[in-house]
């Protein structure tokens, strides 16, 4: 029998490499990819409680935290596309004027 | 079908969201108006940005005292939210009046700016008033989706562009972390609602101990002491700070940072009351880290952006003492600091603005040499800036570390208001350094690039009397922040 | 009614703003900005003038007007609010009265000056904090007054910040006056802290008026808290009033402008310690200690500023130390528990020392001008330089005559009513003491002969003035000599408001009595203070001291007019005890020896000893270790995503594990 806490343990599993990728990517990309990964792994926490507690509110913010992550992509690759034009790279290890 | 309209009508009250509303409208009408005037104009997207953010404190003011909900008790258009708008509106207000020359000067006289800035001032709103954590996140997004744009605002700026990747990419990684703990807490609890999850939590004892829970709690108080830039989430702040535009700078330092204040405070108190010494714990050492790491750093900046950077750091840590405080006193304070941070911080971010030349390289203690004597009313100003920064009276910044220390000694956390008068200490130094530079360093420049155009005078004027009137006459507003708490 | 008291304040403000902000650049003439500066107080002066009048007919004596609330903490509420009493009103008419013919006179007196406007807006300023000072309903408001008058005294003395002196003399009066400020905020915390002990958290002056009788039986350190607490106050008192042991700097401050010496160190400013002694009289009147205190203190003040006076020769420095001898008197009345005689000569001294100082400004301006003309460098307040001015200066001569027969008390003359109320109750008081009455007789005897010693070095004989500048001495223009007239004319009779009972045939009463006394018959009932004796003890008493001031006008008038020669003489026998008075006692010497040189001693020693060593190693030590730990930090700051964002995880998950393990 596959209960809520399967759901949420992959949830958290998902959520942790997300996390993991974050931290150990350079590309700009793919930590943003990571990022949406960590997104989805709530949503997908969001899902299953709203399933188990059969109450429509986890679902509702499941759909809010998809239009929301769709806006911060459009904002967020705009900024990387304004970056490569800049520094040619879009390795975070590059963003490095400012610091100290 | 048409009961189902009626259910889902009865519960929106469009008065609840009246003046984020209006703002809204305004923001969207700019853009449309934009489209049709050539690029590179800009001037009439100040007025009708100042007219809407006029407009919208007549809103706000008529909503004072009569609290409105709506949207199925998503949106609170309370006391609360009323004052908190008011900072919201002030920040977003002098932002606008010393953008202009500066966008100009810059070389990006682009008038989407100007929406911009309304729509993070509505997003910030929304984190006030909500009291569901859907508003609440919704606002959030808001606020930091336009944020992200405006710190990266200037795109063929490098430094500009870092500071926008940088914060978008630390922001979607923090909002990860909130949206996981609201996550949990759904899951804890069955709502999301913030006066349900509190009476919920209040009425299962046990739940307090469940690891779920506080986990949710954690990874939701991450996310928002991100956005207070509170140690040990603040290490994007200097990095940002420096990089975005200044007058954007400004804007972030206080409307956001309130913003997050409103929303932080607001579920600390709704949901987790019955948490409170948990989480006061959690938030002392939180705010003596915060205000010692804010204060020490900015000891060696010698660039005045990123040493203003370190000090919102800094005073962050003061307002996160009035919220472990965790009273009256304690609560109306951080209303009432974070009304004087917007009047004392934006005020010294403009005279910088004013200060800079294009490119903004003198923008640091050697270039500020003589400036006091040359300038004599920036640097006038300035002085009292940095007074109030320092926490001198006669001026807000004074009345502020006052309530919130009152506070703090009034709960019992006497070590924390000396350890938050000791950086208070330390953080003289870093002041005083720029005023010794301003007055008692020969100038070596004339500063003839410096002009004084009215809007940025306006701004620093309003700056400067909000400043000195919270500081002469706090009693009234620290009244009305006292009406405004729960 | 009166909710428009902040008017009286707020004129000398807004007129303080307006010539600082704007005088330089926009202004720049001078009639403008002199009249914007005198103006204002004029329109402060007419305001006071309605809501005294309003007083008078009022049957409640006591009124405030809050403005807006300035701190509420727990159960303390502090306002910005004023109040309006007897004492008060008296104060606010005589601060803007004789303000407003200072300011009119300055008009005058600094035409020229370079810095005018900076002279009218710190004039302003300084009439604006001592309205704050009288009319603050609570400590706390008062002391803004209080400091806010000490920062413009300061400002104004050092007016002409170029010369060494008048900055020297700016920051010792500054320096003495911190020492007394210090007194005051223990006086309010001692206060504050034992009122809160029954709780009762509060620094209204009524509220304290109505809550002092809490305190009656309250000790602190072995003594009663009203005694600790009303000779802190009184120590705030002697800086800000230039009492014994704190009153060398005012002598020294006359090294401001004159019409400075005559309203800030002769009519206001220094009339504060009076009048805070008589704002908390109650608290006073329970601690008979103080009193005496305070008694033995004005009277030794009188008597050793008086022998000063007698061998000065600078013209500004004799009225500076009458000031001090007179400003003893008033404490001796308080300290007898003559309230009303203190505050009425008070008012006295205000109307005939303006009147004695602003026409030295006069003399010395004339011979400013004079010398200046001449091209000499003699100096212009040098009374052995001038003489027989009475023909040149008929005016200035008429008023300054005036107003030394007032503060010698010859009779009918305001000076006589007040100082003789003062003297009747040293000597009758329940309070009183006659040792201290016989000192004050003895102040009294020298003030008439210093003051015509002045008069007739000044006025009378032979003219000494360098012959080449002797003919350019003329009298001044009508902005100096109108202020003088007036203020000579309420010398001559401003007494009269205050006729002793004894003297009273015409039955008019005496009015200041009646008016002061809902502010202090109160704690005189209470703590059973009144001068008892009979009609017939007072009036000789009064002839005793009209006699006294009549000796001292002879010997002096003998020994400067008949045979000028004698004091040579006189000096030539003693010249030890001249010498010594000469030097001011050698009080000036005496604190450099004690106080500053023993202080610049330790000083050195803890900077060579001690600090380079101990503290310093200390603060370096901290200041390198916070340098340090700040170059270390920043360094955490690496500009790098993956360690901000590695950073956040950590706090998160150090967060997380303290929470579920514990």
């Amino acid at each position: 029998m596959i209960t809520v806490y399967h759901y949420m343990t992959v949830a958290a599993i998902l959520f942790a490499m997300g996390t993991y990728g974050v931290l150990t990517r350079r590309n700009a990309i793919v930590i943003f990819m990571c990022i949406e990964l960590m997104l989805n792994s709530v949503n997908l926490t969001f899902i299953a409680l709203s399933s188990h507690l059969q109450n429509m509110d986890g679902q509702v913010f499941v759909l809010f935290v998809m239009a929301v992550a769709a806006a911060e992509a459009g904002v967020g690759l705009a900024l990387m596309i304004a970056f490569y034009r800049n520094r040619d790279s879009i390795d975070v290890d590059d963003i490095n004027l400012m610091k100290l | 079908m048409e009961n189902l309209v009626q259910i889902a009508l009865q519960n929106v009250n469009m008065a609840a969201i009246l003046p984020s509303l209006v703002l809204t409208c305004f923001g969207m009408g700019l853009l449309l108006i934009n489209v049709f005037l050539p690029r590179g104009t800009t001037r009439h997207a100040v007025w009708i940005s100042v007219i809407g953010l006029v407009v919208t404190g007549f809103f706000v003011y008529t909503g004072w005292g009569n609290p409105q909900y709506g949207f199925n008790d998503a949106v609170a258009n309370d006391n609360y939210t009323a004052f908190f708008s008011v900072i919201f509106l002030f920040a977003a207000g002098l932002t606008i009046l010393m953008s202009d020359d500066y966008l100009t000067r810059e070389g990006y006289p682009v008038s989407e700016y100007y929406p911009l800035i309304l729509f993070a001032t509505a997003g910030a709103m929304w984190m006030a008033s909500g009291t569901d954590m859907l508003t609440i996140f919704l606002g959030l997004e808001v606020m930091s989706i336009a944020l992200y744009v405006l710190a990266g605002f200037f795109r063929g700026q490098l430094r500009s562009n870092e500071a926008g990747l940088k914060y978008f990419l630390l922001g979607a990684f923090s909002t990860g972390f909130l949206l996981y703990g609201i996550a949990l807490i759904y899951g804890v609890t069955g709502s999301t609602k913030l006066t349900e999850i509190g009476i919920y939590l209040n009425a299962h004892g046990s739940l307090l101990e469940n690891p779920m829970t506080l986990a949710g709690l954690v990874l939701l108080s991450t996310g928002f002491l991100f956005k207070i830039a509170a140690a040990p989430f603040h290490m994007w702040t200097p990095d940002v700070y420096e990089g975005a535009p200044t007058p954007v700078t400004a804007f972030m330092s206080a409307g956001p940072k309130a913003a997050a204040f409103a929303a932080f405070l607001r579920i600390m108190e709704y949901c987790f009351f019955s948490l409170k010494p948990e989480w006061t714990a959690m938030l002392w050492v939180i705010a003596v880290l915060t205000m010692v790491i804010g204060n020490v750093i900015a000891i060696q900046q010698t660039n005045l952006k990123r040493m203003l950077a370190y000090s919102s750091i800094a005073h962050a840590g003061y307002a996160l003492v009035g919220l472990v405080a965790a009273n009256e006193i304690g609560y109306s304070g951080i209303l009432f600091y974070m009304l004087a941070y917007t009047f004392m911080n934006i005020g010294a971010f403009a005279v910088l603005v004013l200060a800079g030349k294009k490119g903004e390289d003198n923008l640091t203690l050697e270039g500020f040499s003589g400036f006091g004597l040359k300038r004599p009313f920036l640097g006038v100003a300035m002085t009292v800036f940095l007074f109030s920064l320092m926490g001198l009276p006669p001026t807000a910044g004074f009345a502020g570390k006052f309530y919130i220390f009152a506070g703090a000694v009034k709960a019992g956390y006497i070590w924390l208001a000396v350890i938050g008068v000791l950086n208070s200490a330390v953080s003289l130094y870093y002041y005083l350094r720029i005023m010794v530079y301003m007055y008692f360093r020969d100038a070596e420049e004339d500063y003839a690039w410096v002009s004084l155009p009215a809007a940025a005078v306006i701004s620093i004027v309003i700056a400067l009397i909000g400043v000195f009137y919270l500081g002469i006459i706090p009693g009234d507003v620290m009244e009305m922040a006292k009406m405004a708490i729960f | 009614m009166y909710d428009k008291l902040w008017l009286i304040p707020f004129f000398p403000l807004l007129g303080a703003i307006i010539n600082g902000l704007l005088g330089k650049r926009f202004i720049k003439n001078e009639k403008v900005i002199g009249a914007i500066g005198t103006g204002m107080l004029f329109l402060s002066f007419l305001v006071s003038c309605k809501y005294f009048i309003q007083l008078l007919g009022d049957s409640v004596k006591s009124h405030q007007n809050v403005i807006a609330s300035w701190m509420s903490v727990g159960k303390l509420q502090v306002d910005w609010g004023f109040l309006l009493d007897p004492l008060s009103a008296l104060m606010i008419m005589v601060v803007t009265g004789v303000g407003t013919l200072i300011h009119l006179y300055s008009i005058g007196y600094m035409h020229g000056e370079e810095g005018f406007y900076r002279y009218f807006s710190y004039l302003n300023l300084f009439v604006f904090s001592m309205l704050m000072l009288v009319l603050g309903n609570n400590a706390l408001v008062m002391f803004v007054g209080w400091e806010g008058v000490g920062l413009c005294s300061y400002l104004l003395i050092g007016y002409y910040f170029e010369k060494k002196s008048a900055g020297d003399a700016a920051k010792k009066a500054f320096v003495m006056n911190r020492v007394g400020d210090f007194g005051f905020l223990l006086g309010l915390f001692t206060l504050f802290w034992a009122l809160g002990s029954h709780g009762v958290w509060t620094i209204n002056f009524v509220e304290i008026t109505e809550n002092a009788h809490l305190l009656s039986g309250d000790m602190i350190l072995g003594a009663s808290v009203t005694t600790v607490a009303t000779l802190c106050f009184f120590l705030g008192a002697t800086g800000k009033s230039a009492q014994l042991p704190l009153f060398t700097w005012l002598p020294d401050a006359m090294e401001g402008p004159t019409p400075v010496s005559a309203l800030i160190h002769a009519a206001t400013m220094v009339t504060a310690g009076v009048y805070m002694i008589g704002r908390m009289n109650i608290l006073f009147a329970m601690s008979p200690t103080t009193m005496f205190v305070v008694a033995l203190v004005g009277a030794l003040t009188a008597i050793f500023a008086a022998t000063i006076g007698f061998a000065q020769n600078d013209i500004k420095r004799v009225l500076a130390y009458s000031t001090v001898s007179q400003l003893g008197f008033m404490f001796v009345a308080m300290g007898v528990g003559a309230f009303t005689a203190g505050i009425f000569h008070l008012m006295t001294h205000a109307f005939f020392k303006a009147c004695l100082f602003l026409g030295s400004g006069s003399v010395i301006h004339a011979m400013h001008h004079a010398l200046h003309h001449a091209h000499l460098d003699d100096d212009a307040q040098d009374m052995r330089n001038m003489g027989g001015l009475r023909k040149k200066m008929p005016i200035t001569w008429a008023t300054f005559g005036i107003s030394c027969l007032a503060i010698s008390g010859l009779p009918f003359f305001s000076g006589f009513f007040s100082k003789d109320e003062i003297l009747w109750w040293a000597f009758a008081s329940t309070r009183g003491n006659k040792v201290i009455w016989v000192i004050v007789v003895v102040a009294a005897f020298m003030t008439a002969f210093y003051m015509f010693r002045c008069l007739y070095m000044t006025f009378y004989g032979e003219q000494k003035t360098n012959p080449k500048a002797k003919d350019h001495v003329h009298e001044s223009p009508w902005v100096i000599t109108l202020p003088l007239v007036v203020l000579a004319g309420l010398a001559t009779v401003g007494g009269l408001i205050g006729i002793p009972h004894a003297i009273d045939i015409a039955h008019v009463g005496n009015k200041l009595n009646a008016f002061l006394a809902p502010v202090f018959h109160h704690s005189q009932e209470l703590y059973k203070i009144e001068a008892h004796g009979s009609a017939s003890t007072e009036i000789i008493l009064m002839v005793f001291s009209v006699a006294i001031a009549l000796a001292g006008i002879g010997f002096a008038t003998v020994m400067y007019m008949k045979d000028p020669s004698l004091p040579g003489k006189f000096t030539a026998k003693f010249p030890t005890l001249h010498r010594v008075v000469f030097n001011k006692w050698y009080v000036d010497e005496i604190y450099d020896t004690l106080f500053v040189n023993s202080t610049k001693k330790l000083g050195i020693f803890c900077w060579k000893g001690f600090d380079v060593k101990v503290v310093d190693g200390i603060v370096n030590g901290i200041a390198k270790l916070v340098g340090a730990l700040s170059s270390v930090l920043r360094y955490t700051q690496s500009g790098l995503f993956t360690n901000y964002a590695l950073t956040m995880v950590l706090g998160t998950v150090v967060m997380l594990a303290i929470f579920i393990l514990n």
